[in-house]
């Protein structure tokens, strides 16, 4: 804003008009955020809102009257619930270890080699793939692998004991959506190891062996975790495709929120999932809490 | 994302050189690598492509009778199909509609006169990556109960019953909408980044252009690939979305395969692999239309356009958490 537009009528004492009509200006350039912010506040600080207060009140049906109360993200924390919540952070651990490492691998190969066909293909693959999670992959796996699915009934998997409802299971169907994801975040960050690093690593003698655990994956440590960081988050929010594949067979905390939420369990247990869906965000925050300032360390190197 | 934008392409021919002349010493070093490559890259292909081909063989192949493509041809007079089908794309019309009409504005604004909101923005626009989904549901159908429990006297009562129209459930639209915000977010603020807003509206308005033509004709086609950017991850989030909707109890497309799979299994599976051929063909386009934009989008700098996608790639997945 430091040209004053030519609208303004008193030419001779530019300063001065440019100064008040700056002023007069920014209160109606501040409106164009105003929108995005009524809306965020109505549409989602409203329902997180009422999830922090139902999670920690109690409503006394004698009395009619609200007390805080620590009870319900107390039972949250035990028995069943605790079992989802650690099967939760297990998988998605488990999953995006192998994750990044798979989407690193891929990344790797694609960026070392030439053909832009191989390089553009993959990386259009991984943008529809990583978009194909819920329910359509549920599915897709339910016809390869499951108990009718083509490959389990050529390969008789079932007679070696394969069982696509259980946790290895779903550890296979969750990679289908985050190996292109790390894919997706991982090759820009080996654009960005510049050939010059592993030319004059290669002149001061040092290996292959050398240059990667001294140079390559010290540079690449942030985009690499922060790419952890996010298939973990991933993993942890998802929902449809274990709820379309195993029903309860796995313990998850999705799986018993939503159990909670559409009355399969008994009666009074919303606050118990307004609890555990508290639980999930508080996870989910610290995770992001580590994701947010990884990834703006390695942009400022990468770049 | 990486797919939509045309920077990925570019970058690739530059470190070729110095490899080249590299490798032409060290022969024998280069085929290692050459083996690794192919044998990750192969790997790859097998894992992603046999669930699919397997998906197509299962529809089509009936055990001890033979090929056919009944689930294929049934799909459109499947009960319950269009309905779900034009209610998801609905819902995405106008979630794709809100969303960019909620952040161009503002981050336009931010960019223009008001740097000291741009935290808040960025703030307000990734919070929502911090609650899943099925956390979401839950605080709206908090919220949701209170509509009988305490309003039921007062004209906001209306409000909420409406919001929960079984034809058109508004209260999707804005749930799907704050589900978008982080990726809608992300995409159109590379794409700003790419372009220097404040020249381009000072230039423009030193020629005598109106503010609503400097957005509409100057920004707005500069942006045209991080909008499409954007409108295809909201398409995706929302025609994928399940867990809001099913608990919510509305049957858009997502639940409706669910709904079918029951009783249909070859069906849900077929429309499952369609699902995934529709999204593909969209991004296909969607870049096309990118690119093209990109280099016609005349007034900004050619530069410009290029870098627009390097922070992006992380907003890249949008359904997979589903």
């Amino acid at each position: 804003m430091t040209a004053p537009t030519p609208t303004v009528s008193t030419p001779p004492v530019v300063g001065a008009a440019d100064g008040s009509r700056r002023r007069r200006r920014a209160p109606r350039v501040w409106l164009g955020a105003l929108p995005l912010l009524v809306f965020a506040g109505l549409c989602f600080g409203l329902p997180v809102g009422a999830l922090l207060y139902g999670a920690v009140t109690r409503d006394d049906p004698a009395t009619g009257g609200t007390a805080l109360t620590g009870e319900h993200l107390q039972r949250s924390l035990q028995g069943p619930y605790l079992t989802s919540l650690i099967g939760s952070v297990e998988l998605s651990a488990l999953t995006a270890v192998i994750g990044t490492v798979l989407g690193m691998l891929i990344a790797q190969a694609v960026v070392t080699s030439r053909g832009t066909v191989l390089r553009n293909g993959v990386l259009t693959a991984s943008g529809v793939l990583a978009n194909f999670g819920g329910i359509p992959l549920a599915f897709a796996f339910v016809a390869t692998l499951g108990i009718s699915g083509v490959v389990t009934q050529l390969g008789h998997l079932d007679d070696l004991g394969w069982n696509l409802y259980s946790f290895t299971g779903l550890t296979i169907i969750y990679l289908y959506f985050l190996v292109p994801l790390m894919v997706l975040v991982s090759v820009p960050a080996l654009d960005g190891l510049r050939p010059q690093w592993r030319e004059a690593a290669q002149n001061a003698g040092a290996t292959s062996w050398q240059f990667w655990r001294h140079v390559g994956l010290p540079v690449l440590a942030p985009s690499l975790l922060g790419g952890f960081v996010l298939l973990f988050g991933s993993a942890f929010a998802a929902h449809a495709t274990a709820a379309a594949l195993v029903g309860g067979s796995v313990p998850l905390v999705t799986l018993k929120i939503a159990d909670a939420l559409s009355g399969n369990v008994l009666v009074g247990q919303e606050n118990v999932a307004l609890a555990l869906s508290l639980d999930m965000i508080v996870i989910a925050g610290l995770v992001m809490a580590v994701y947010l300032p990884l990834q703006r360390r390695s942009t400022r190197w990468l770049h | 994302m990486a797919a939509l934008t045309p920077t990925a392409t570019p970058a690739a021919p530059a470190p070729a050189a110095p490899r080249k002349a590299r490798d032409g010493g060290a022969a024998r070093a280069r085929r290692r690598p050459r083996v690794w490559r192919g044998a990750v890259l192969f790997l790859a292909g097998l894992y992603f492509l046999v669930p699919l081909l397997s998906s197509f063989v299962f529809t089509v192949r009936i055990p001890g009778q033979g090929l056919t493509f009944d689930a294929y041809t049934g799909i459109l007079s499947a009960e319950g199909f269009t309905e779900s089908l034009l209610l998801s794309l609905g819902l995405a019309a106008a979630t794709i509609l809100l969303a960019l009409l909620l952040t161009v504005p503002a981050l336009v604004a931010v960019r223009l006169g008001a740097p000291r909101l741009a935290p808040l923005v960025e703030i307000v626009c990734m919070l929502p990556l911090v609650v899943p989904p099925i956390a979401l549901v839950t605080g709206v159908t908090t919220v949701l109960r209170w509509g009988p429990d305490h309003l039921s006297r007062t004209p906001l009562y209306q409000t909420f019953l409406a919001v929960q129209n079984e034809s058109f459930p508004v209260v999707l639209v804005l749930a799907y909408t704050v589900l978008a915000l982080p990726f809608v977010y992300r995409s159109l603020d590379a794409g700003l980044r790419a372009i220097d807003v404040p020249t381009l509206v000072e230039a423009a308005r030193n020629c005598g252009a109106s503010r609503p033509y400097v957005i509409l004709r100057v920004i707005l086609p500069n942006l045209r690939s991080s909008l499409a950017g954007a409108s295809f991850l909201t398409l995706a989030l929302v025609l994928g979305e399940f867990t809001i909707a099913s608990l919510l109890g509305f049957r858009p497309f997502a639940v409706w395969i669910v709904t079918v799979s029951g009783a249909e299994a070859r069906m849900s599976v077929a429309v499952s692999l369609l699902s995934l051929l529709i999204t593909w063909a969209l991004l296909l386009v969607l870049s096309r239309a990118g690119t093209r934009a990109s280099s016609a989008a005349a007034p900004a700098p050619p530069a410009a356009s290029a870098p627009s996608t390097a922070p992006a790639p992380a907003a890249s997945s949008v359904s997979g958490k589903e």
